[in-house]
């Protein structure tokens, strides 16, 4: 689509009557993302619902051009750059990729131009350089404007000359744009270490722009956070159902009305669970339900098998509790799909939300949402509070778009959560150097150290699979097993390495089994093994996390190889020992060449089993 | 220098090749494990429609030619209408994978991957005008460009749009004798100069042969010499 600009206002070429020049919106240098708002003019409640809180592509949204062209020119929603063109640079808007390698170019029948896109994020819908975001206006922002308020002009730091440039735009709307454009550059600023909320406020503070949070945040302490002072001591875990607040039903009447129609409805939230925790993840827990309830940010690194989601519970309670939205999201489907019958069980009678690629529930506004890192991409400004799951595993490019992501579907005032078994080296160090706030849970909750993996040269390997061989110690080492009916889970580096090995591993027993990540019968073969009808299965890092088996010992084969990271290798060995009946696991690097990544592994896992012994959460071994 | 893989973004180093001195270098824009999966049509195929034979029943083969154009040759309506298809790679799940990407999800950038393959298999053929299947209005505004022309843009050929769609273009749940039946799917633009041409059609995909006969056809009644077609995948 093409756009021409009236008065600094979007007009979308289909609607235009007369001959006015257009162009694709990322070529447009200045232009009000956002009018004033029209209190006359009655919303779509569909359409809000649609799209508050989140940043959708037009094909996405199932309405008229004409119908959202009449919320934009009463206020209601909002058009922003897909992608932001500079000089020489390109950075999307969506997943905040400006990696040149990551865009391409096609001739765009829609503008009719060479048209740049974001292959980045390509999976959730091409942005290209003619593609406008869509979001509703804020909630509590509406005051501003109406007030006609104008505070001194927003001169800000970010979007360099675009909106730098002098205009007789009114100075309200102005600001607006200066806002977001604000927090983008932020965010950008601080990639792989988002910075904390304070971080942020003391940037803000310095702006001129500030200025404008305060009514708005005024705004949002009146409406929307009622049942903030309360309250509820955090060591209630198991609030029964009959267990309601006295003051809740009038809190939550007064601004139910003031939330997008999914959000929290009039039941009681309680937390429906009779486990207990470890001491290790009490200690976690307080901490959590401390940040959420005063959104700051926190990481919990936990060791693998230490229980991390019930560590969440009592946090998650506090903060729907003060009636936030909450927003659980993981990089992998199969944890979505796993957390979300145990959550909506602890949480009965809340909506939750799971998203993920085809999932049902894309357009489901709930007080709870659990989603893929992917699906997140949607949201804008939408949660108060965010944890985020295995932060560390995907690569740095990946990890970083992801980043991005979650801090677009943060509010501006939100706490953030990042769980991690293995975070990586810079955040280790802040983690050290007191530079962020986190709680470490360094024992399984079955009081059993974790299982320290063995370094083992093996030789050339990769020459001895070309002959059909494998290295002498290798062999024996899987042959004790074998002899032993002892299950195997061996990780190799590649696919090729995968299928080369499995008819030799063959000829030594017939029980074995090999899954990658494209293999369409991954599901079926990790049951298998589960079910013990095989002895062994061989893998590529994609069993690296997630999956466990009580009873396993552990070997990487060629455990030099460049995939094999300090992070993949500390998950490796922690699929070891997981089952309190079998807490003892045997893993073993096989190498030709021992690597950094191998050594930092072996040591943080010392580290963990030291502080676990010193703090007492683990028993001694006789 | 690093390349990164247009598909699975992994980094890969080339390898060190005197070749590279002495002959301009063809980028490679997948990585091997990518190229590999890719697997090119060789060996004994139909001599209409491309398909290989090798693992086809003889049952379902008649001289070089395939059951299923045995079939279209005895209809007179359809009988040489379309002279030779010829397709670069077997449709397997990666290469499914991979033009669902390109022409479903717009990663437009994927056609250089094939750029290569597409140049040298094109510049083999016999033809006078490059004519791509081309897609309705509603359909080509939906995926921003049309991949059979990206196809061929990409490998550098200049593509002539011949012909345009009649009607919509949703036929992939009719089955095969009414997508035969289906009368008049393309027409001649009323600009384009057909008479006496030979032409190669290009789509990303044969499946059944329907599109690129209907095609064919509109060609011919508008007095083209002969028309083939080339695809880079053979379904
Ligand atoms: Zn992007
Ligand atoms: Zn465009
Ligand atoms: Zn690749
Ligand atoms: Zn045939």
């Amino acid at each position: 689509m093409r756009f021409a600009v009236i008065e600094d206002k979007l007009v979308p070429a289909p609607l235009l009557t007369g001959d006015v020049p257009t162009f694709p919106i990322s070529s447009i240098d200045h232009f009000r993302e956002k009018l004033p708002l029209n209190p006359n003019f009655i919303p779509n409640p569909d359409l809000k619902n649609l799209l508050t809180g989140k940043q959708l592509l037009p094909d996405d949204v199932p309405h008229s051009l004409e119908e959202l062209y009449a919320h934009y020119e009463n206020g209601f929603l909002i058009f922003r750059k897909g992608l932001i063109l500079e000089k020489k640079k390109a950075r999307c808007r969506r997943c905040g990729n400006s990696d040149p390698r990551l865009f391409a170019s096609y001739p765009c029948f829609r503008c009719g131009e060479k048209c740049l896109y974001c292959r980045k994020c390509l999976m959730m819908g091409r942005i290209s350089a003619c593609t406008p975001l869509i979001s509703w206006r804020e909630e509590g922002d509406g005051g501003l404007v109406e007030n006609g308020r104008s505070p001194q002009t927003g001169r800000s730091s970010g979007m360099g000359p675009l909106l730098q440039k002098p205009s007789s735009v009114s100075e309200t709307s102005h600001l607006f744009e200066s806002k977001s454009a604000f927090y983008e550059s932020v965010s950008s600023f601080s990639k792989m270490q988002p910075s904390s909320s304070g971080n942020q406020l003391s940037v803000l503070e310095t702006q001129p722009s500030a200025s404008e949070k305060g009514p708005s945040k005024n705004h949002l302490d009146i409406g929307n956070q009622p049942s903030r002072s309360e309250n509820h001591p955090s060591s209630e875990k198991r609030a029964s159902p009959s267990q309601k607040q006295p003051s809740a039903p009038e809190n939550r009447l007064s601004y139910s009305e003031d939330k997008p129609s999914g959000s929290h409805d009039l039941s009681p939230v309680s937390l429906v669970w009779d486990g207990t925790l470890s001491p290790g993840q009490k200690a976690a827990s307080d901490k959590v339900v401390e940040a959420i309830a005063a959104n700051d940010e926190l990481l919990v690194w936990a060791v693998c098998g230490a229980g991390k989601t019930e560590v969440l519970f009592a946090g998650i309670e506090r903060a729907l509790k003060d009636g936030k939205r909450v927003c659980i999201a993981t990089p992998r489907t199969d944890v979505v799909l796993e957390l979300t019958p145990r959550l909506k069980k602890v949480f009965p009678g809340i909506k939750v939300a799971s998203l993920y690629g085809g999932s049902e529930d894309r357009h489901l506004n709930a007080p709870l949402t659990l989603s893929t890192t992917h699906q997140l991409l949607r949201f804008y400004k939408a949660f108060d509070t965010v944890i985020l799951d295995e932060v560390d595993a995907f690569p740095y490019t990946v990890e970083e778009a992801l980043q991005h992501a979650v801090r677009k579907a943060r509010k501006d005032e939100s706490a953030m959560i990042y769980l991690t078994a293995t975070p990586n080296r810079t955040w280790q160090r802040e983690c050290r150097a007191g530079k962020r706030a986190y709680v470490t849970i360094p024992a399984r909750y079955h009081r059993h150290p974790l299982p320290v993996p063995r370094p083992v040269w093996c030789g050339n390997w990769q020459k001895l699979l070309g002959k059909n061989k494998l290295p002498a110690n290798v062999l024996k080492w899987l042959n004790e097993r074998i002899a032993a009916q002892k299950q195997v889970l061996l990780f190799v580096p590649k696919i090729a390495v995968l299928e080369k090995i499995l008819p030799i591993l063959r000829r030594l027993h017939p029980d074995i089994e090999a899954v990658h990540a494209e293999d369409p019968d991954r599901k079926e073969k990790v049951h298998r093994m589960r079910d013990k009808k095989l002895l062994m299965l061989v893998t590529t890092t994609i069993l690296e996390r997630g999956v466990t088996f009580p009873n396993i010992d552990v070997a990487v084969l060629g455990a030099e190889d460049r995939i094999f990271t300090e992070s993949a290798l500390v998950q490796i060995a922690g699929r070891a020992g997981r089952s309190a009946r079998y807490p003892k696991g045997d893993v073993v690097f096989f190498h030709y060449g021992r690597t950094e990544a191998m050594n930092k592994a072996r040591k943080q896992i010392l580290a963990m089993n030291k502080e676990a012994a010193e703090k007492g959460l683990i028993d001694p071994e006789e | 220098m690093n390349r990164i893989c247009l598909y699975c973004n992994s980094e890969w180093v080339p390898p060190f090749s005197w070749a590279v001195f002495f002959t301009a270098e063809v980028p490679e824009y997948l990585c091997p494990d990518c190229k590999e999966r890719l697997e090119r049509i060789t060996g004994k195929t139909c001599g209409i429609c491309g398909r290989p034979l090798e693992h086809l029943d003889a049952k379902y083969v008649s001289g070089n030619i395939c059951y299923d154009c045995v079939r279209w040759e005895e209809d007179p309506e359809w009988k040489g209408v379309l002279r030779e298809n010829r397709s670069l790679y077997l449709y397997n799940a990666f290469l499914k994978e991979l033009i669902s990407r390109f022409k479903f999800r717009g990663d437009y950038a994927l056609a250089k991957a094939f750029a290569e393959d597409v140049k040298q298999a094109v510049n083999r053929l016999d033809y006078d005008v490059l004519a791509p299947i081309p897609l309705s209005g509603e359909r080509h505004y939906e995926r921003g460009f049309n991949q059979s022309e990206a196809l061929l843009v990409e490998a550098g050929f200049k593509p002539a749009p011949l012909l345009e769609r009649i009607h919509g273009e949703k036929q992939s749940k009719k089955s095969r004798t009414e997508r035969i039946r289906l009368k008049q799917v393309f027409r001649v633009k009323k600009e384009a100069d057909v008479a006496g041409k030979k032409i190669l059609l290009v789509d990303d995909i044969y499946t059944t042969g329907s599109t690129l006969r209907h095609a064919a056809k509109a060609l011919k009644e508008a007095g083209a010499r002969s028309v083939s077609s080339f695809t880079l995948a053979r379904g």
